[in-house]
């Protein structure tokens, strides 16, 4: 029988696979995506704590994760569309203006 | 109704199944997408793992979550980075260089810490059994859900609509881009076509070519390529079967992996797949 707790084991492996990822990718549209992958695992462990509980408040609140990471991902975007316009480039390791 | 099936009716042994199913392809295709170099191919691993999570919130009885998983992150939320990645430039790989000394080693390490501090926190918390499956899990699960947001959390449902709507702004003040000098109109655009001394339009990819692909570039009547049929977006990427094009003098229709004659397509060029690599973009 899978039990929540299960789930939860799952959804931390996700989360450090994606910090992971942010911290060794250097595109910074890949770096989004692992982003998404933590927000994601997140996001099964509430579901995961709200089947244990036998409420639906974390579906509710997994629910608000998607909608402000969807936001997330717009504006995000957004900027790096206008970075890669100004500077050719999606990599991070562009982006060090400010540091001279 | 699949989803109560999915919630509840299952047997046991068909639940623990499809979790471990589940479990292995989301973390397998969550790896990939962390080392695979190219982004095209995380935003694919990506939505793997996200159909993947999908299916276990059904799983877990959570089928509204389930859909909404599907159709805002698999549908919306990635197809926008591929829009994204589109403009950005399909052909960006990173480069496996480190930039910073010992990176890599030190995520690594990170990452390993990360795991093991949330196991020890994880496996120190008492995550009991799953609750007995009461009606939330069943088919009136959006109606709960419903139920919740519009009492408990409609201040943050209210307050989402203001993010959402801010959101939409800024992304269209940050794509927007002011018109820095005055429209072409079509007397200019004639003109500058006739100075310009090619009144024609340019010649399309892939005439008289054995593939009609918009990156296979037209052979002219003597059998050479003609440069100016393939789009320099294309041809400015990184593909080996271009940069040969790129490479060779367009008068010599021997160059190795590029010109062919027209009569000639049972052979393949060197270099293999080339039908392959058309396919892998």
């Amino acid at each position: 029988m899978v039990s929540p707790a299960h789930f939860i084991a799952l959804s931390v492996i996700l989360f450090v696979i994606g910090g992971v990822g942010v911290l060794v990718r250097r595109n910074a549209i890949v770096i989004f995506m692992c982003v998404e992958l933590m927000l994601n695992a997140v996001n099964l462990a509430f579901v995961a704590f709200s089947r244990m509980h036998g409420n639906l408040d974390g579906q509710v609140i997994a629910f608000f994760v998607m909608v402000v990471a969807a936001a997330e991902v717009v504006v995000g975007l957004a900027i790096l569309t206008t970075i890669f316009r100004a500077r050719r480039s999606a990599s991070v390791d562009d982006e060090s203006l400010l540091k001279y | 109704m699949s989803h109560t099936v999915l919630a509840s009716g299952m047997a046991a042994e068909t639940q623990s199944l499809t979790f471990w199913i589940l479990a292995v392809v989301s973390v397998t295709a969550a790896l990939a997408m962390v080392l695979a170099p190219r982004a095209v191919h995380c935003a694919v691993l990506l939505a793997i793992v996200m159909l993947c999570l999908a299916a276990l919130y059904a799983l877990l009885g959570a089928p509204f979550l389930a859909f909404v998983q599907v159709i805002v992150y698999t549908g919306a939320v990635l197809m926008l980075f591929l829009f994204v990645l589109m403009i950005v430039g399909v052909s960006s790989r990173d480069s496996l260089v480190e930039t910073i000394r010992g990176q890599r080693l030190a995520a690594g390490l990170v990452g390993i810490g990360m795991l093991v501090l949330l196991s020890l926190t994880v496996g120190h918390a008492a995550i009991g059994p799953a609750a007995p499956v009461g009606p939330n899990y069943s088919a009136t699960n959006v109606n709960g859900l419903a139920k919740l947001i519009f009492t408990t959390y409609v201040y943050p449902f209210e307050i989402t609509a203001a993010l959402l709507i801010t959101a939409a702004l800024g992304a269209m003040v940050l794509a927007h881009l002011e018109r820095t000098g005055p429209k072409p109109t079509q007397r200019t655009l004639s003109r500058l076509r006739i100075a310009s001394g090619r009144s024609a339009p340019l010649p399309g990819p892939g005439t008289y070519a054995r593939h009609n692909a918009v990156d296979m570039p037209a052979l002219l009547p003597d059998g050479s390529q003609s440069e100016l049929s393939v789009s320099p977006v294309i041809a400015g990427r990184q593909d080996p079967r271009l940069s040969e094009l790129g490479a060779a003098p367009p008068a010599d229709p021997q160059a190795p992996g590029g010109t062919l004659p027209p009569d000639s397509d049972s052979s393949e060029p060197p270099g293999g797949d080339s039908e392959h690599e058309g396919a892998r973009w």
